[in-house]
């Protein structure tokens, strides 16, 4: 018999295949016929298009096509991009069309598309369209926009608020009127885009005698693809078929749906040839949704012995030009605030905002970092204020293990009321401080401040729903040859899906990982299917899988049962068989009980059991489920230019029981790596008139791997008492906690000069900024 | 990001060349392409014509001759990397390569293509302007000698005619005994510089400075050569407070600012940078004295 | 009409002869007319690395290259890395050590890697992440990428 997969870090089965480079990424899908299009993008971060002259750019050889918003087929036209999530808070439902079609809201917006037979001879025709824009007031800064004399980010709209909600519990006004101390901070925070390193595309068919299409795109979900073209297109659930590839990485905004994706659909169908689109790397800074500024203005209130009393003040949130994903990201971010810690009363008053720049949908952690920047700064402060140590004021006010399930008393955004299932954050917290060696940091710190220079170290903790509904599908089916194979509306763009949900089904058959075919993301082959984002897979897919395996290994049994004449409890699965477990020669396989499964013509079903080796089972979980983090980091400042480098990095996670830990610490390192990139480096500058600056790597900076801290790992695992495998998500932790306490390690190191830190991304520039004087070191 | 079309050319003689520059309408020059192709990709530039010069390969050439260093123009920067001879005879120069983008850049990248496209902050410009290099330029109309000072005559623009070509650099080797740093600060590993400083300091027999050079980059369109502040340090004691006068002074420049880097910011790397410079190579002057 | 010259070029070891527009970039090349398209486009500005081939040996952008300044040159792609079945010691070396997750930064990575191990058959974990410093990864945080590089160096010294 196979041993038990789930727990083990198994190689994974996606390696040989990228390793060689034969992955098949949407580039690397060549039909027959293929054109290829590039798309007019407006160059104003506010316009009203006049008129497009498409003349010059039709006459070039070997343009196919060139059509605006005016040439699309009727059902295209009559409708926006449809916004998944909506929500009565959002008065102002602004999405785009498909492409623009009056006015133009960001800088890169679609407004036309040329078909060609090279991407080469399309961006040739793309430079001759001519168009005609009156450019219009363009509003840049999501707190200006709140005034009353702004510009407005869509013209003859009424303001340019999206949305306002409250997130609350409890009295604030009442804890923060007795409390001993109050104390305020003004945070600023900046994220900024996925950029996945295989940027977006699409390729479309259209098969003209079935009436239907065949959509290719790297994306993080097919079946929202399939929906939002069913709706575009007005079209029967039989006339799309959505199928991802290997994608190389999505992080949040490939799991959207874009206007171009839309376009070459049309293209395809009008040209009746596959068109491919490919976007480049100037178009994912324009046109690819982004995560950008958020500005806090937050009072917390403590008792004497740093006893959180309450929390409470006001976010702006820059959700861009639309909103595509509603209010999500800005309720997660909202939500998120309390973390690990009892706030019993607790109010938040969001606003989120137009601006004239791409749209702000969730990235990595979705909104949830900037919340962990948030409240720990807000402990940070507490701390410094009431000369305590920083793990200490934390420790106070910990939720404990034995209060879970903690209800925190607010909604999150997947409606259910926000309650903790499990988790330990004291011993998580205690697990990251003796791992980085917190005790001795101060002789540390201290040794290095007698040689000039400075070490500083901060903490940040955080909880994090994961395992995200409504659900997430899985069919688990062995063919007539015997071989298993199982179909789930799971997209990955790097989890190890292939291997992970393998390993879960593998158990039930006693069988190798190599033995199960994982396929994702294909809507033909499954017909309910949500997406691989919000670390949500190994709870909702796995759970599917165990589920659906479960089922099939009974009933494989039970027919084998019946072939055999025996009992099923003296049945096991191994290796392909079913088999008496006292016997093991006198077995059937899942080929032979497979093919009494689907009966034989003109004969009746025996057994009373419905046909097939297959089920498909659909996890909905009837809330998030809680993982939880404590990082660690430790960094020297050189105060002279303001660098910051790593000492040391350290990540506790706890996620639960884990399918395979090889994969898992991937996800934290490379999560970490992410946030190392939002706390130091990455900024997307736009200019006062909302054009973007930074549209190139060598202005936008990613961390490379002389800037990424080797990350100690510490483990923990609380399983979650809410799918049946105790299962948490993992996907989005590296992230949420890693900005928060390298922001506080550098307040830490600063601090002989009363710098404090309430900002991120955090450059040298700016360090040496808050310095002043004494950035002058040495040279003094 | 294609590329707009263009005529390919490969000439395999300078003389092929410059008969191309002479009579091609909106040519460039196509030398390592690490900074040309990335424009033409983005279609910040357009040209008609792209003149290949990598096979020419009489502008591939390394030579010491006494007291000086001839590089061809279309030397990779590889090359300078591993010559072991510039190990001995020209460290500094090492010491500055190591700071040039990454591997793969400097497989392609030419010194020629370096010192032609001008970047404000690049190393190579800076070590050529420290050193005091002297460009030598082609055309139809024969050969011209052109100083570095008078070579960068504005921001990522040389002086050299539209039919000219750069055929080669020839840099004055510093003494054996100077004492040499390149220092800089870029965000990450391999990036351009903000600022960057080099320093060579020649101490006589009792250990005073008796030469200085420094060359500042990032500050302007090009290399600042402090002569004032190159001046003052003669005569002086290798020191900190010394240091300190020059590296205030080297603060005094004027610096850009962009949307990224403030002028102060830049003029305060100058500052801690000139300082670093002038410490380091005065270590490595006392090293070589006593060694 | 488009300006076009005929180019030889051998990759992998065997020989290809085509006809290729001037402007036509090496990677396109590569994917497109040669079918190889285990060499990946990620920014075509010579930042990301995801384009890395060798050429003559030399780890270059092949997005900052053109298709006609490779004729008569010799380019090793990540397809020339396995030997039929049988990943080389590089590949199982990012296997073993989860150096990949979404894959697509990682043909660019071997081919860097095969450079530098083979300048440096010895390397310390700073000297790989030095080599690395052009290619960008943004899924696994560099570090299962240097663990298995410094694997892969000590396989290929013990002689694997």
């Amino acid at each position: 018999m196979a041993e038990k997969s789930f727990g083990k870090p198994l190689k994974r089965k996606e390696d040989p295949a990228f390793l060689r480079g034969s992955g098949q990424y949407v580039d690397d899908i060549k039909l027959a016929g293929m054109l290829h299009a590039a798309f007019v993008r407006s160059p104003h971060a506010h316009a009203k298009i006049v008129r497009i002259d498409k003349t010059a750019a039709l006459a070039l050889p070997g343009v196919h096509a060139v059509f605006g918003f005016a040439d699309l087929p009727d059902s295209v036209r009559g409708q926006t991009l449809p916004l998944l999530m909506p929500h009565p808070a959002i008065k102002q439902p602004f999405m785009p069309y498909a492409p623009a079609k009056h006015e133009t809201c960001y800088a890169g917006e679609p407004v036309a598309c040329v078909v060609a037979d090279s991407r080469y001879l399309a961006e040739d025709a793309a430079q001759l369209v001519e168009v005609d824009y009156e450019p219009l007031p363009a509003v840049g800064d999501c707190r200006t926009a709140l005034d009353n004399d702004s510009p407005l980010v869509h013209a003859g709209s009424e303001s340019n608020v999206a949305a306002r909600f409250p997130i609350k519990v409890g009295d604030t006004d009442r804890a923060f009127s007795g409390a001993a101390h109050v104390f305020r901070e003004k945070i600023y925070q900046h994220r900024g885009g996925p950029f996945f390193i295989e940027c977006r595309g699409a390729v479309a068919s259209y098969d003209s005698p079935s009436d239907s299409f065949t959509l290719y795109a790297s994306s993080q979900g097919s079946h929202r693809l399939k929906r939002c073209m069913l709706d575009m297109f007005d079209l029967g659930d039989h006339q799309v078929r959505v199928k991802t590839p290997d994608v190389g990485g999505g992080f949040g905004p490939k799991g959207s749906f874009y206007p171009e994706y839309v376009d070459v659909a049309v293209a395809a169908q009008a040209l009746n040839r596959p068109v491919k689109w490919i976007e480049d790397r100037r178009e994912n800074f324009l046109a690819t949704h982004q995560e950008r500024d958020q500005y806090w203005d937050m009072e917390i209130a403590v008792d004497r012995d740093a006893k959180i009393l309450g929390v409470r003040g006001q976010l702006i949130h820059e959700t861009g030009a639309y909103v595509p994903q509603g209010i999500v990201l800005p309720w997660i971010t909202a939500t998120t605030v309390p973390g690990p810690y009892v706030i019993p009363n607790f109010k938040l008053d969001v606003v989120a905002v137009f601006t004239n720049k791409i749209q702000t949908t969730p990235v990595r952690g979705a909104g949830r970092p900037e919340a962990v920047v948030t409240m720990e700064r807000l402990m940070d402060r507490v701390a410094r204020e009431l000369k305590l140590d920083p793990a200490e004021v934390r420790r106070r006010n910990f939720v404990r293990p034995e209060q879970m399930p903690y209800k925190v008393g607010i909604i999150f955004r997947d409606g259910r009321p926000v309650t903790y299932d499990s988790g330990d954050y004291p011993a998580c917290q205690a697990a990251a401080l003796e791992a980085s060696d917190y005790v001795g940091f101060p002789s540390r710190q201290a040794e290095a401040r007698r040689h000039g220079r400075y070490l500083g170290i901060g903490i940040s903790n955080s909880v994090e729903a994961t395992g995200l509904g409504p659900y997430e599908s899985a069919t688990v089916r062995v063919s007539t040859s015997g071989k298993i194979v199982v179909y789930t509306g799971a997209t990955p763009q790097g989890q190890s899906h292939k291997t992970t949900l393998a390993q879960i089904a593998a158990d039930q058959f006693g069988v190798d990982i190599k033995d199960v075919a994982v396929v994702t993301g294909d809507t033909a082959t499954i017909s309910l299917g949500i997406g691989t984002f919000a670390a949500r897979t190994a709870v909702n897919a796995g759970s599917s899988v165990h589920v659906a395996a479960i089922e099939v290994a009974a009933k494989a049994k039970k027919i084998a049962a019946g072939m055999m004449e025996c009992l099923e409890e003296d049945l096991e699965l191994a290796e392909g068989y079913v088999r008496l477990k006292s016997a093991p020669d006198v077995r059937k396989s899942l080929r032979e009980i497979a093919v009494k499964s689907i009966g034989m013509l003109g004969f009746s079903m025996v057994g009373g059991f419905p046909p097939g080796l297959e089920h498909t089972a659909c996890f909905t979980p009837s809330q998030s489920v809680y993982s939880n983090g404590t990082h660690v980091a430790e960094v020297e400042v050189d105060i002279e230019t303001g660098a910051v480098s790593f000492a040391r990095y350290t990540a506790a996670h706890d996620c639960g029981r884990v399918i395979n830990p090889m994969v898992v610490d991937g996800q934290v390192v490379g999560g970490v790596a992410h946030g190392v990139g939002n706390a130091l480096y990455e900024r997307m500058v736009y200019d006062e008139n909302a054009q973007p600056v930074s549209t190139n790597f060598g202005e936008y900076l990613l961390p490379l791997a002389t800037d990424v801290p080797h990350v100690d790992l510490v483990h923990l695992e609380t399983p979650s008492p809410l799918n049946p495998l105790g299962l948490k998500g993992a996907g989005e932790g590296g992230t949420i906690g890693s900005i928060a306490a390298i922001v506080s390690a550098v307040e830490n190191a600063l601090a002989p000069f009363g710098v404090t830190l309430a900002e991120a991304p955090i450059s040298p520039q700016r360090i040496v900024e808050l310095l002043g004087e004494h950035a002058l070191g040495r040279t003094q | 990001m294609k590329p707009a079309p263009f005529i390919y050319h490969d000439p395999r003689t300078v003389s092929e060349a410059v008969g191309m520059l002479a009579s091609l309408d909106n040519a460039r020059v196509l030398a390592g392409g690490q900074s040309l192709m990335p424009m033409m990709n983005f279609r910040y530039v357009m040209p008609d014509h792209l003149i290949d010069i990598n096979k020419i390969g009489e502008l591939a050439y390394l030579r010491f001759e006494g007291a000086a260093l001839h590089i061809g123009a279309m030397t990779r920067q590889r090359e300078l990397e591993f010559s072991a001879e510039i190990g001995t005879r020209c460290p500094l120069l090492h010491e500055a390569l190591a700071h040039i983008g990454h591997r793969q850049t400097r497989n392609r990248g030419t010194i020629g293509g370096s010192l032609c496209h001008l970047d404000p902050s690049a190393e190579l410009v800076n070590v050529t302007a420290l050193l005091g290099g002297t460009l030598h330029a082609a055309s139809q109309r024969g050969t011209r000698d052109i100083a570095f000072a008078e070579f960068a005559a504005a921001y990522m623009t040389t002086s050299l005619a539209p039919d000219e070509l750069l055929a080669g650099v020839t840099l004055p080797l510093p003494d054996r005994r100077h004492g040499y740093a390149f220092v800089e600060f870029a965000r990450r590993h391999g990036d351009f510089a903000i600022v960057a400083c080099s320093a060579l300091l020649g101490l006589d027999r009792n250990g005073d400075i008796k030469e200085a050079a420094l060359a500042i980059s990032g500050l302007g369109h090009a290399p600042v050569r402090p002569a004032l502040i190159e001046r003052a340090l003669v005569g002086q004691k290798p020191g900190g407070a010394e240091f300190k006068a020059a590296a205030a002074e080297a603060a005094k420049f004027e610096a850009t600012a962009d949307a990224y880097v403030t002028s102060v910011y830049r003029q305060h790397l100058a500052r801690v940078l000139t300082f670093r410079a002038l410490e380091q190579a005065a270590r490595r002057a006392a090293e070589q004295a006593h060694g | 009409m488009a300006d076009t010259r005929t180019i030889t070029v051998t990759v992998n070891g065997k020989v290809y002869q085509r006809e290729v527009e001037t402007r036509l970039t090496l990677v396109d090349f590569l994917r497109h007319e040669l079918g190889l398209t285990g060499t990946h486009v990620g920014c075509e500005h010579g930042v990301c690395g995801a384009c890395t081939v060798l050429i003559g040996g030399a780890s270059t952008r092949a997005c900052l290259m053109l298709a006609v300044q490779c004729d008569g040159e010799s380019i090793a792609t990540v397809e020339g890395l396995a030997t039929g079945e049988q990943l080389n010691p590089l590949q199982q070396a990012f296997q073993d050590n989860h150096g990949l997750q979404c894959g697509f930064c990682t043909p660019g990575m071997l081919m860097t890697l095969t450079e530098f191990l083979r300048e440096h058959p010895a390397p310390t974990e700073i000297e790989v992440r030095k080599a690395l410093s052009g290619n960008l990864c943004r899924c696994t945080g560099y570090q299962s990428i240097v663990a298995a590089a410094l694997d892969a160096a000590q396989r290929i010294r013990e002689g694997a």
